[in-house]
């Protein structure tokens, strides 16, 4: 039976690693290819690498570091950030990426997702889905990097993505990220029990039994983590003993 | 030389980068007289069947491309969408004939009924069983897990073609082989370790 998969999470910022509290006060965690390399040494099931500051400038810069990247590690890669059209997911597959993370754009071109999947199967869209409390205390889908209201509902977002041609829903929680004190689980396993593709949960990791809470109380295919990785000495081989020690279904 | 064929779908630069890190020359090539300078031909892709069939037929490359395998022999790695092309049809979005080099049928994952909290599509690490000796497994331990991303899979019409098993919802066809012609469901270029030795048992054969 398929393994439920632990992925890092690699947050760019102008061509460094950045990691980010609720989406702000970035904190530089390195260069992203040694970064990168050492996730694959500790075979990491799939990395995630997430251009978070996505201007025209950076576009080349970002293709450079999946080049390098895919160059060495041999192992399945999303990237996202930017994305619009569907030459921006070509340049990206040419240039290392196996698939790919839409978000703005999923919701500011609603045509996208479905043409991105006709063209280049379900299984390369990944729709990425940030979402906070609104002011009326009620989930909403922010885009821009967390900082744009779209009066979506995530989990009715998620849905629609899903009958569109999302192959994998990626979901964080804009309140949890960097925080390190466990995943958002009710909003996560609605959306996992609701939608018949895998789910990426991501924001709250703090410890290895975040891991746990994911898959078993979270019902999700894979648990995204950064700060876990970058400002702990847990690591992926650590993760995937406790894991293993729980009886999780994970790569041994 | 190893052509790759690129018919506009998939994860190419991936696949060449893993074939030149087996120790392989890897060409990236859209042109189908390219196959006739080639020792060994791989066919990749990711998306839809129809589409990448059409996409074949426009440039005229099945014919080369039947024509390289059946008459010149040349060893044939087959990769996901690039493994189902090689069908003779596939239900997926209607029904569409394929290359037809290996008897069988490509179907989508049935088993809501059974299984209901199974996803489609089967994305990740799953362990594969070898049915078979070959020479593309030899320092390959056994039941090891590869990465798959896909809704469809193979059905072989002949049981004896079927190289690897892999169980999601139901046992289903992971690798076929058949003379020159070998080809797998998973991704031989994104399962590190198990799966570079895959690339480099094809490039030395």
């Amino acid at each position: 039976m398929v393994k439920m998969r632990i992925i890092p999470l690699l947050l760019l910022k102008n061509g460094r690693l950045v990691k980010t509290v609720q989406f702000s006060g970035y904190r530089d965690v390195g260069d992203p290819v040694a970064t990168a390399k050492i996730y694959d040494a500790q075979r990491a099931d799939e990395m995630i690498l997430l251009d978070i500051e996505a201007s025209k400038e950076n576009r080349g810069t970002l293709l450079n570091i999946v080049r390098e990247v895919s160059g060495e590690c041999f192992m399945p890669l999303g990237v996202g950030g930017g994305i619009r059209a569907l030459g921006d997911i070509r340049l990206l597959l040419q240039s290392g990426a196996d698939k790919v993370v839409i978000n703005t754009a999923a919701v500011e071109d609603p045509s996208l997702v479905r043409k991105a999947a006709k063209k280049f199967g379900c299984s390369t869209i990944v729709v990425s889905i940030d979402y906070k409390k609104n002011s009326a205390g009620r989930p909403e889908v922010f885009v821009r990097g967390g900082s744009k209201s779209t009066g979506l509902d995530p989990v009715e977002w998620a849905i629609k993505v899903v009958a569109e041609g999302a192959g994998e829903i990626m979901l964080t929680s804009i309140e949890r990220d960097g925080m390190m004190r466990g995943i958002d689980l009710d909003i996560i396993r609605t959306v996992a029990d609701l939608v018949s593709v895998p789910v990426i949960c991501s924001g709250g990791v703090g410890t290895l039994e975040d891991f746990k809470r994911g898959f078993i109380d979270g019902h999700v295919s894979a648990v995204g983590a950064g700060s876990i990785f970058h400002f702990t000495d847990q690591s992926i081989i650590k993760t995937r003993r406790y894991l293993v020690g729980e009886g999780i279904n994970v790569r041994r | 030389m190893i052509a790759v064929i690129d018919y506009g779908m998939g994860n190419l630069a991936s696949i060449k980068k893993a074939l030149e890190y087996a120790g392989g020359k890897p060409f990236l090539t859209s042109n189908p007289q390219d196959l006739e300078r080639a020792e060994r031909i791989v066919l990749p892709g990711v998306g839809a069947f129809a589409e990448g069939m059409s996409h074949l037929k426009e440039s005229g490359m099945d014919v080369k491309l039947r024509e390289a395998v059946l008459k010149g022999k040349k060893p044939l790695f087959g990769i996901c969408l690039g493994m189902q092309l090689l069908a003779k049809k596939s239900y997926e979005f209607g029904e569409y004939p394929g290359l037809g080099l290996i008897d069988a049928e490509v179907k989508k994952f049935d088993f809501y009924d059974t299984f209901p909290n199974l996803r489609v599509p089967h994305v990740g690490w799953n362990a594969v069983g070898f049915k078979i000796a070959s020479p593309y497994f030899e320092g390959i331990k056994d039941n090891s897990d590869f990465y798959f991303v896909h809704s469809y899979h193979v059905v072989c019409r002949e049981p004896r073609l079927v190289a690897a098993v892999s169980d999601y919802g139901g046992e289903f066809t992971a690798a076929i082989a058949k003379d020159n012609i070998f080809a797998t469901q998973f991704h031989p270029e994104k399962s590190q370790q198990y799966g570079l030795k895959m690339l480099e048992n094809f490039v030395a054969l």
